[in-house]
């Protein structure tokens, strides 16, 4: 069967003139582009196309009208950017073919400058959007996911993936299914702002040699591993919600190896573990709320100079756990649920301290079996007399300024 | 043996420790629930009430229960009926008033504050802690004729399985660390049913976000049908074999 | 009637009955008598099934009662210290006891009336005086019309008036050729009623007969001082017993 394409093309704004409509054969797909001119529009007709591996190596702003399909029949890569300020919009793309030393991709881009992608839907890609060697980026309200259940993670690739750029915006994504949800290799000074993360094989975002970078407002959630950051200094992370992140080695959000960064107004929530910390310092943690998680924070012998103060810690298994006896890091002004003193002279935090480092979470952290006792009298006893007489728990790891009350903070970010 | 029932029943709701235990439950209950609107919260601070209260109050208040009834048992006996039957009416007399106040004591707070699906494990568990501890509480009885002794066994029952089993539980998991455990501590926990009420009571609740590759063991057995079978079928068997043994002795021992 | 055939029973090292044999007539009225300790309940409890003896065999009837427990039909049994159901009404008590034995429907009773119960019946057994629990006691007792009547010590805690409505029952009764074993440590009480006399001894029977004659031999008229009379010409080892 033949299949017919539509292809409009457009001159653009700059020639200011009107559109052609054209209609092609499927090989003639990268024709269209050769006869466009660099700058022009072209606009895909609502339809079906295979148009195999489609290279854009000029400025080309190529719109899809009614979301028209293009198919990769699972051998091909779909659109290969090589040339600056491509726009891509309005295209459903599906089955890209699956190399895993071509990662192929449904928009593969390099050195493409001032690309842009907007409202595309990307099913059953083996990469999404890749992207490397580029500044100013784009990629707004895409929609990427798979339907297959394969999940090894080796015949899978990442939903956006960015590698070696610079000045990039990611917004209002929603990836899933995927290996990683969005996947940065020596980004930087770039945006993530508002996307959707979703049980994804295993980061729900995966950062690295990324400096400079801000996430805000994204949401990861129920990714095999969680969140991982690693390896970079100036993160800003903010306002992002990390929750359900459950196994053996999941985490809401883990930071590896970071420094001079700033972790304010998050929520993790049901998470096994909230954040797992590991060689990092100087990171301000302010106004998160941990709810819910087996550990909210698990910070190594590693880390220090960090700073965690005014954030909720409610429902959570063990507040913290920590394999080091010395202090490196400051406490204050945290609301622990667990917290049992009393306030006298009324300031609004407890006149005692609070030692959040559990004696059993010490057991449980050597010895996984020993969960099972927990909750039991003699957990509880162990814990208090260790509360009163630390032995074994560091003993200067304390909040001295417990607060008495949770903060509001929705109502104190607007 | 029913028209025992209905009277041993009547006495026991009538008890005025029944009823401070019932209020005592129910109090707590709605205090907890106002304190705190999370429900979460709050079954996890009744957890220890199920776990520590209702096992000893159930044990204590069986045997002095028995005790106290000792010279109405025997007139009874008097009576042409068997010892078997007395002696289940008087069980199942004292197990369904203690039954009735967890109802009241934890239920009817659950439904009042529409909270039934989270309550509802901790109900289950309560349940079972309460009919496996009046069990026990005859067992102690029908081991002596003296009331204190009965009462300091009913203590030491109440001992062993809230703390000296789970301290060397401990000990066992400690020192053979380096083997895997998941099967004999599967085992040892159900050698004690509040161990088994309280894993089944944590696999409900915050065990399952914190566990890894050994909580990811217990969630799955006791997440498949044959564990449920399996929890519950030993916790009914703790239920079983204390009366049975008890009521064993009260056939053969002189009255 | 009842009869014992070399019955044993030990607690511990406490041999409590040592080979007793006994033979209980219907119409006789037997008083058991003895110290504290001699195996007098332990009799009792025996012929009720409550103690099982570790060898010989009771029959009732000539029926064995080991393993047993419809011939206790027959008897009716008056505890010692009447301990009921703190939280049920006298009312439900009664309705208790009768929905055990539903068959019986002509129970007997007379003494709920004679002894006064019949206006306290609303009340909680909890709150009745150990006194009006012993004549609850009796009311039980004779509730089904038992042919066999075990009393372990009627009068004790019961006021004169109730003593007397009490024997004038037994008395009745014992017209009616029913078979009584009693123990009592009030000896005058007893005195009208009991044909005979079994005295009891580190468990084993010193002296079963009648107690005509009983008077004979200690030439006394009276029941008590006959029995007092035979205590002291017992051997020496009672007498340590007897006297304080």
């Amino acid at each position: 069967m033949k299949i017919f394409f539509i292809l409009s093309v457009f001159l653009t704004a700059s020639f200011a003139t009107t559109a052609t409509t054209l209609v092609v054969r499927d090989k003639l797909f990268s024709k269209a582009i050769q006869s466009a001119k660099p700058g022009d529009t072209l606009i895909i007709k609502p339809g079906y196309y295979k148009p195999r591996n489609v290279i854009i190596n000029k400025p080309l702003t190529i719109i899809g009208e009614g979301m028209p399909t293009i198919d990769g029949e699972n051998k091909y890569e779909l659109f290969t950017i090589t040339a600056k300020r491509v726009t891509i919009q309005g295209i459903r793309f599906i089955n890209t073919g699956k190399s895993t030393t071509l990662d192929f991709a449904a928009i593969k881009a390099y050195d493409a400058d001032g690309l842009c992608v907007l409202n595309n839907r990307i099913i059953d890609a083996y990469f999404g959007i890749h992207i490397s060697n580029t500044s100013h980026a784009t990629i707004v309200k895409n929609y990427i996911s798979r339907t297959s259940t394969e999940n090894s993670e080796t015949s899978i690739g990442n939903a956006i993936h960015l590698w070696k750029s610079d000045h990039a915006l990611i917004e209002q994504n929603r990836v899933s299914n995927h290996r990683d949800g969005i996947y940065f290799e020596f980004v930087t000074n770039s945006i993530i702002k508002k996307n959707h993360s979703e049980k994804n094989l295993r980061y729900g975002l995966h950062f690295m040699f990324s400096n400079q970078d801000q996430y805000i407002d994204n949401e990861f959630v129920n990714n095999g591993a969680g969140v991982a950051v690693m390896y970079t200094h100036s993160v800003t992370m903010t306002g992002n919600l990390f929750a359900n992140n459950w196994g053996a080695s999941a985490y809401g959000l883990l930071l590896k190896d970071i420094r001079d960064s700033e972790v304010n107004h998050n929520r993790f929530i049901n998470n096994t573990m909230g954040i797992y910390m590991e060689g990092s310092s100087r990171i301000n943690f302010r106004n998160n709320e941990f709810n819910g998680n087996g550990y909210a924070l698990r910070i190594q012998a590693s880390c220090d100079q960090n700073v965690f103060e005014k954030n909720n810690l409610k429902a959570n298994t063990f507040d913290i756990a920590t394999n080091g006896s010395m202090v490196l890091n400051t406490f204050e002004k945290n609301y622990w649920d667990k917290y049992e003193g009393y306030d006298l002279n009324k300031d609004g935090f407890g006149d005692t301290f609070y030692r959040p480092v559990n004696l059993y979470s010490m057991i449980v952290e050597r010895i996984p079996v020993s969960i099972l006792l927990w909750r039991s009298f003699m957990v509880f006893l162990l814990d208090r007399a260790e509360k009163n007489f630390p032995a074994i728990t560091p003993e200067n790891l304390l909040d001295n300024k417990p607060s008495m009350k949770p903060y509001d903070f929705v109502s104190s970010r607007k | 043996m029913t028209a025992m029932l209905k009277y041993v029943l009547q006495d026991v709701l009538r008890a005025r420790f029944v009823i401070f235990y019932t209020t005592f439950m129910l109090a707590v209950t709605i205090l907890l629930f106002q304190i705190d609107g999370d429900s979460a919260k709050v079954v996890a601070s009744l957890l220890n009430v199920a776990l520590l209260v209702i096992p000893l109050v159930s044990i204590v208040f069986t045997t002095i229960h028995y005790f106290n009834s000792y010279e109405f048992i025997l007139l009874l006996m008097a009576q042409p009926i068997n010892r078997k039957s007395v002696f289940l009416s008087q069980y199942l007399g004292v197990a369904t008033s203690l039954c009735l106040s967890v109802l009241i004591g934890i239920g009817l707070p659950a439904l009042v504050f529409g909270a039934v699906s989270q309550v509802l494990p901790l109900l289950v568990n309560s349940l079972f802690i309460t009919i496996i501890f009046v069990s026990l509480g005859f067992l102690a009885s029908s081991l002596t004729r003296d009331k204190a002794k009965a009462i300091g066994i009913s203590l030491l029952f109440w001992f062993y399985f809230t703390l000296i089993y789970d301290g060397l539980l401990l000990w066992v998991i400690y020192t053979f660390n380096d083997y895997p455990l998941e099967l004999p501590t599967l085992i040892l926990s159900g050698l004690n049913p509040i161990d088994l009420s309280r894993i089944l009571m944590l696999l409900s609740m915050d065990i399952s976000t914190l566990m890894g590759y050994t909580g990811a063991f217990f969630k799955s057995f006791f997440g498949s049908n044959l564990g449920m079978i399996y929890a519950f079928g030993v916790l009914s068997l703790w239920a079983v074999w204390p009366l049975l043994l008890a009521l064993r002795r009260f056939k053969q021992n002189d009255l | 009637m009842i009869s014992f055939h070399r019955v044993n029973k030990t607690y511990g090292k406490l041999k409590t009955l040592s080979e007793v044999n006994l033979d209980l007539k219907m119409g006789h009225c037997y008083a058991l008598l003895g110290p504290n300790g001699s195996g007098k309940t332990t009799l009792i409890k025996s012929i009720l099934g409550m103690v099982i003896p570790d060898s010989g065999e009771i029959k009732i009837n000539n029926q064995t009662i080991l393993g047993q427990f419809i011939y206790r039909k027959q008897i009716g049994y008056m505890p010692q210290i009447g301990q009921y159901p703190p939280g049920l009404s006298m009312a439900q008590l009664f309705d208790m006891v009768k929905g055990l034995r539903p068959e019986v429907r002509n129970t007997d009773n007379e003494l709920i009336e004679t002894l006064g119960l019949q206006p306290l019946m609303n009340k909680r057994m909890y709150s009745l005086s150990g006194g009006t629990r012993q004549k609850v006691s009796a009311a039980l007792t004779f509730l089904f019309r038992p042919s066999i009547l075990i009393l372990d010590e009627p009068t004790a805690g019961l006021d004169p008036v109730a003593v007397e409505i009490l024997k004038q029952k037994l008395v009745e009764e014992k017209k009616a050729g029913k078979l009584f074993i009693i123990t009592s440590h009030i000896l005058s009480d007893l005195e009208e009623i009991v044909t005979d006399m079994i005295y009891l001894f580190e468990g084993t029977v010193r002296y079963n007969s009648p107690v005509e004659d009983l008077k004979t031999e200690t030439h006394e008229a009276s029941f008590a001082k006959a029995i007092s009379s035979l205590i002291k010409n017992q051997d020496l080892q009672i007498k340590e017993l007897v006297t304080p």
